[in-house]
């Protein structure tokens, strides 16, 4: 099974400016601010290490990555020695090897050797270290203190902690800090009596841990160990894929046994969620391979049948007879389809093609219609394009975070991590929302504002601030000129200047102080890069759309679109929303968001080839939304519905 | 009115000053004489504390150490005059011990009420100052530089290039530190100098602040120093009473704030980027360096952290410039060291001298060689991390580069003398013991390394498998010297190595190192 490189210490910021060094020899130049680890690494040199690895500032705790520079006294630890122009490093020396041999006959005088029978046994990083520094012997023998006694906590349903394995390198307690952000872990105690705890709490189940794993991920030895692993050993290839549960669509690898799944590891390389992950795509996939999953096509004839197991062969020419029988008897409309936000582009595409192709008609449509459709329609009518502006990675540009109807750490968890670190960093938050979400107050988060509106208030909301940055003369009016229409923007200045929308008129209506709101509007305007984030509490009311304008156009007006770290920032429900709207699962847009009725080959239709299998008749036919698909199937309009795997009438 | 003087001085404290002091008010009050009761610091000289002082028309004149019983005695001696006591120690300046000093950042303590400004204005103070006030940071910085001085908290490093680099640091907040933990066994001069002289280390961190811009100023101060405590938080008052400190600091451009933080009770938090850590209110723990404290210290801001005795010996240089200060001493350590003299010595106490005094000088000139009447076996300079010197390195300098060529440290100036009773192999035991338990547990060869030292140890003076256990004892000093991530894992070899060096047969071993007991067999 292939391990992703470990740099040891996270990429330098700094793009601009490089650095050339030798490292045994060897010239590389890498950027500015680099560690002397990670550029031995990016050249295939690889330094002992066990506190570094390159999801965590670096520490420098172990003292096994020390190194000899030229021209420099003692031996500096090159996790957390930067490059600099010129050095001649030197990573393998006889001091150096008897240095890291006396740090790793410490470490092993304090561990049960007990490899054999370890769960990490095969990947553990003090297992290969010993290895690396050829580790013989242990002369202070095994009499002395130790923690070989200390004892498990079972406590979480997902993984265990193995105290008597731990070697203090603190990598849990950062990931939990800086991964995570949840501060649940801190190192109790001072010297040898050093250990981890969580929190003041007597075990991980009871503290403020929230099982995302990120420190069991960090864990060098056995100590922070997933059950599924310790029950089933080590994994022996992986499968890339992506989480289905929300809307961050975080990237993982599956390690896998055979068919089975024994652990779900995050992908470093994965866009939304860089190695990160939350409980549900780390623990949660035991309906992976669950027994009552259906994995062979079934059929039945009536509502009133018993399901009948049959071959795929079967079942498509089945449902193939089926829908044409009911289409000829009952109509062309008389069928549609409905695709999910979880599916891929591929799939999306794919059943919209047939209802378009082969069905004939227009009746697809996706789940996104609940929690998208308002984005879909606000952002096309304000910005021209049916989506957020931004990646997930923008936050880390951003001063000012405003997030309206939206509870990024329960909803979209690793972003919320991803948004707390930024906050941690210093940016300014402002929060609209009836409720104290998480992130209003908690540890090194404090919301600045807290705009506690009255339900179904967003629209006074956003416009009472818009009132406050047009009248305050906060209007980023260059920005306006050169990238808006000036009409239109003078048309929406007057009416939201007017002295009805002021925070002061709306203060009853909203529920929020004026002087609240005013400061709130003063921040956003002028903190800098300023970014809203929204949620289904904007979307999800009847006002959706009409208050996703309301946000678009006061981004526009303070000039906070176009760049990285500002922007409109909607939270998705599941993890292909976008996706599944650009490939056309939309009943009134044609994949690319061509909107009905642009016939090809207009000019903005952007999909080569799809004139040959859009029909006319699918052209000419009405547009029908999910609900009124549903209905009609009801009213046995549209006989059949196809769905790929959402539950769309819960959520209507 | 006559003036008496009677130490606030924890030493003298300790020793019951304030009962002497109450029973002179209740003499003084009964016999009707009215006195002015001044409680001045500590000259320190502590075999003679509680030493009361009486100002009359030759000078002040010393009786001590008085007690509370010695009191009706002295007023019947006239001592409200200078009269003749057994206690009777004549005219203070006329003493041996503080004649042959050269007290430069000591020149008020004991002499000075510590926490009047009026006194302190009279006796030289703030003149520093005004002089700052006047001048570019670049030549402040420029004259700290010039002077020599070096940092007084352990590491020796100079004073002005640690300005220098917090003054050219851009950042909005730049913050002064004083560590005033004093950790070291056997030390004591900062405390002397915050109960003796608040004011001048007062004065010496507004002009750090000047120097290098930085507006805001903490005290970290060890919380085993209550009286310390007050009466920098007396003098603070008076400072900021009188325009000393806060806004447009006695009316020019310049703000400088300062406060006093109660230490966490840790040795550790002495080191420099623990006591930041802890002074932002988290664990004592050392951080890596680079980046340095003085482009990424306190809350990330260019910090400038000096030892109290450091910034004390600003004031004096600024106001009578770094040549007065740099032609005493010698070498590359220039001006004078407040010494504390302490452990198995006649008389313990604070000696400020020049640099190049010797070992032997101190120990018997000024400590009246043992208390116990024995041989002096060894000494530790420089703290629990210093180095052991044996009775044939007493003619050293004190001097920052001839110590380190015997492989040893000045520290911040403490020295504790042993006699021929210690057991050497003990206090190399000892030492790795503290570093146990004072151990930050960040790095492993500290956290780990100390505990097992003390088992080595153990094994050592046990004689089991004595040769091994000896080589183990050296490899296991070489990866704390070398692998540890501070001085505490780092230095605290230097006991360690020198105790095994210098005194072989305390382990077991011949002179020459060669073990006794394997050369019998
Ligand atoms: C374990 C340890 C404890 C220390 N304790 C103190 C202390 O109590 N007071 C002090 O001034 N410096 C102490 N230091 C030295 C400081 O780290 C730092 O060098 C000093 O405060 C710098 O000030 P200076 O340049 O004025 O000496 C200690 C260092 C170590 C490694
Ligand atoms: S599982 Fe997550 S929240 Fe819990 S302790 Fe580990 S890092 Fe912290
Ligand atoms: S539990 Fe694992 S990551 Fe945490 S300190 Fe121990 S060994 Fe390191
Ligand atoms: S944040 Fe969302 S996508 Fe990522 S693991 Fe959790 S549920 Fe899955
Ligand atoms: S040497 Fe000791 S005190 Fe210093 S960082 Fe390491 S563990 Fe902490
Ligand atoms: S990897 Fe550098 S000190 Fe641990
Ligand atoms: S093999 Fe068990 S912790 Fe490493």
């Amino acid at each position: 099974m292939d391990k992703q490189t470990d740099y040891g210490t996270p990429a330098s910021r700094n793009t601009e400016q490089q650095v050339t060094l030798d490292i045994d020899g060897h010239s590389i130049t890498v950027a500015k601010g680099t560690s002397i680890m990670h550029a031995a690494m990016q050249a295939g040199i690889s330094i002992p290490k066990l506190c570094a690895t390159d999801s965590l500032e670096p520490f420098g705790s172990c003292r096994l990555c020390l190194v000899e520079i030229d021209g420099r006294r003692g031996y500096p630890a090159s996790c957390t020695t930067p490059v600099d122009e010129g050095l001649k490093v030197h990573t393998q020396t006889p001091k150096l090897a008897d240095i890291r041999r006396g740090v790793m006959e410490l470490y092993i005088s304090d561990h049960p050797l007990d490899c054999l029978t370890c769960s990490a046994n095969g990947d553990c990083e003090l297992q290969d270290m010993a290895g690396a520094v050829g580790l013989r012997e242990v002369r202070y023998g095994y009499e002395g203190s130790n923690h070989l006694s200390a004892e498990k906590d079972n406590s979480n349903p997902y993984f265990q902690f193995d105290a008597s394995k731990c070697i203090v390198c603190s990598r849990c307690v950062r990931a939990c800090e800086e991964t995570q952000g949840t501060f649940a872990l801190t190192i109790q105690g001072r010297g040898f009596d050093s250990k981890v705890a969580a929190g003041n709490f007597d075990n991980f189940l009871d503290s403020e841990c929230v099982s995302c794993g990120a420190c069991v991920a960090a864990c060098p030895t056995a100590t922070l160990m997933e059950k599924t692993v310790i029950e089933s050993g080590q994994p022996e290839h992986s499968v890339i894929t992506t989480c289905a549960y929300c809307g961050v669509g975080c990237s993982f690898r599956a390690e896998m046994k055979g068919e089975q799944v024994v652990r779900m590891v995050p992908d470093k390389n994965g866009g939304a969620n860089h190695g990160h992950s939350c409980v549900k795509g780390r623990f949660a996939w035991g309906y992976a391979t669950h027994r009552d999953r259906i994995t062979k096509p079934m059929i039945r004839k009536s509502i009133h049948d018993a399901w009948q197991e049959v071959s795929w062969e079967e079942a498509i020419s089945y449902a193939a007879s089926e829908l044409q029988r009911i289409q000829s008897k009952h109509g062309r409309n008389a069928i549609g389809a409905i695709t999910s936000s979880r599916c891929t582009n591929e799939e999306t595409y794919l059943v919209q093609k047939l209802v378009r192709a082969a069905f004939g008609n227009n009746n697809v449509d996706t789940c996104a219609r609940v929690c998208h459709s308002p984005t879909g329609y606000g952002l096309k009518q304000t910005l021209g394009e049916s989506a957020g502006t931004q990646t997930f990675d923008s936050v880390m540009q951003s001063d000012v975070i405003m997030v309206i109807g939206a509870n990024p750490t329960d909803g979209h968890p690793v972003f919320g991590s991803q948004m707390k670190r930024r906050l941690r960093q210093g940016a300014k938050l402002i929060i609209a929302d009836p409720r104290a979400i998480d992130l209003v107050s908690g540890p090194h988060v404090q919301a600045d504002y807290h705009l506690k509106l009255k339900p179904g208030t967003n629209v006074a909301l956003i416009t009472a601030m818009a009132h406050v940055v047009v009248t305050e003369g906060l209007v980023d009016e260059a920005f306006v000129k050169a990238r808006c229409e000036w009409d239109s923007f003078q048309y929406w200045s007057e009416f939201v200047a007017q002295p009805e929308n002021s925070p002061e008129a709306m203060e009853a209506a909203i529920g929020v102080p004026a002087s609240d709101l005013r400061a709130a509007a003063r921040l956003f305007a002028t903190g800098g890069n300023a970014a809203i984030y929204y949620g289904l509490g904007v979307t999800e009311h009847s006002q959706g759309s009409t208050m996703v304008m309301g946000i678009a156009n006061l981004a526009m007006a303070t000039g906070n679109i176009g760049r990285e770290g500002v922007g409109v920032n909607p939270l998705r429900g599941q993890n292909n929303v976008q996706g599944s709207c650009d490939m056309g699962s939309f009943p009134h847009e044609f994949p690319a968001i061509a909107t009905f009725p642009t016939m090809p080959p207009a000019p903005c239709w952007k999909m080569p080839g799809a004139d040959r299998w859009i029909t006319s008749q699918a052209c000419a036919s009405p547009i029908c939304w999910t609900l009124r698909l549903m209905v009609a199937s009801r009213r046995c309009i549209a006989k059949v519905k196809t769905l790929p795997s959402p539950t769309p009438t819960p959520s209507m | 009115m006559i003036t008496i003087y009677v130490p606030r001085d924890s030493s003298a404290l300790s020793l019951g000053a304030n009962q002497v002091a109450a029973a002179i008010q209740q003499e003084a009050d009964q016999r009707q004489i009215s006195i002015k009761l001044v409680r001045n610091g500590s000259r320190g000289m502590f075999w003679l504390e509680p030493m009361v002082e009486v100002l009359t028309v030759q000078g002040r004149v010393a009786y001590g150490p008085v007690q509370p019983e010695d009191v009706a005695s002295l007023f019947d001696a006239g001592f409200t005059e200078g009269g003749q006591h057994a206690l009777s120690l004549g005219l203070t300046d006329e003493l041996p011990w503080l004649k042959r000093q050269e007290r430069l950042t000591f020149a008020r303590v004991g002499i000075t009420d510590p926490v009047c400004l009026d006194d302190y204005l009279a006796h030289e103070g703030y003149r520093g100052l005004r002089n700052t006030l006047v001048q570019s940071p670049e030549a402040i910085v420029a004259q700290v530089t010039d002077s020599g001085l070096r940092g007084r908290g352990g590491a020796a490093f100079p004073t002005g290039i640690k300005w220098k680099t917090v003054m050219v640091a851009q950042a909005e907040q730049k913050y002064i530190v004083c560590n005033a933990d004093e950790g070291d066994s056997g030390t004591y001069s900062d405390r002397m100098i915050m109960e003796g002289d608040p004011f001048v280390l007062i004065e010496g961190m507004t002009i750090a602040g000047i120097a290098v811009g930085a507006t805001q100023g903490y005290i970290y101060v060890r919380s085993e120093y209550p009286h310390s405590i007050a009466a920098l938080n007396l003098a603070i008052k008076e400072a900021y009473a009188a325009g000393y400190l806060g806004r447009s600091i006695l009316g020019s451009t310049h703000d400088f704030y300062l406060e006093v933080r109660r230490a966490a009770g840790a040795y550790v938090c002495g080191e420099e980027t623990a006591l930041l850590e802890s002074l932002e209110g988290k664990r004592g723990l050392v951080r890596f360096k680079p980046p340095l404290p003085a482009i990424s210290g306190l809350f990330g801001k260019p910090t400038v952290i000096n030892n109290v005795i450091s910034l004390a010996t600003v004031p004096i240089i600024m106001d009578k410039g770094s040549e007065y200060y740099r032609d005493y001493g010698m070498g590359r350590s220039r001006g004078t060291l407040p010494i504390q003299l302490a452990g198995n010595l006649k008389h313990a106490g604070l000696v400020e001298k020049a640099f190049g005094v010797t070992l032997r000088e101190l120990l018997y000139d000024y400590g009246g060689g043992s208390a116990s009447g024995r041989p002096i076996k060894a000494v530790q300079v420089g703290g629990p991390l210093g180095a052991y010197l044996p009775e044939s390195q007493f003619d050293t300098p004190l001097d920052y580069e001839a110590f380190s060529k015997l492989w040893a440290v000045l520290g911040h100036g403490g020295i504790v003398a042993f006699d021929d009773t210690v057991d050497m192999a003990h206090m190399a035991r000892y030492a790795l013991e503290f570093c146990a338990v004072e151990s930050c547990g960040k790095c492993t060869p500290c956290r780990i390394g100390s505990t097992r030292g003390v088992e080595v140890m153990d094994k050592v003076m046990a004689g089991t498998d004595h040769v091994q256990n000896i080589a183990l004892l050296r490899d296991l000093s070489d990866t704390m010297l070398n692998g540890s991530l501070c001085a505490l894992g780092g230095m605290t070899p230097y006991p360690v190595l020198s105790a095994l060096n210098h005194f072989p047969q305390d382990f077991g071993l011949s002179e020459a190192g060669v073990n006794k007991k394997e050369r019998a067999a």
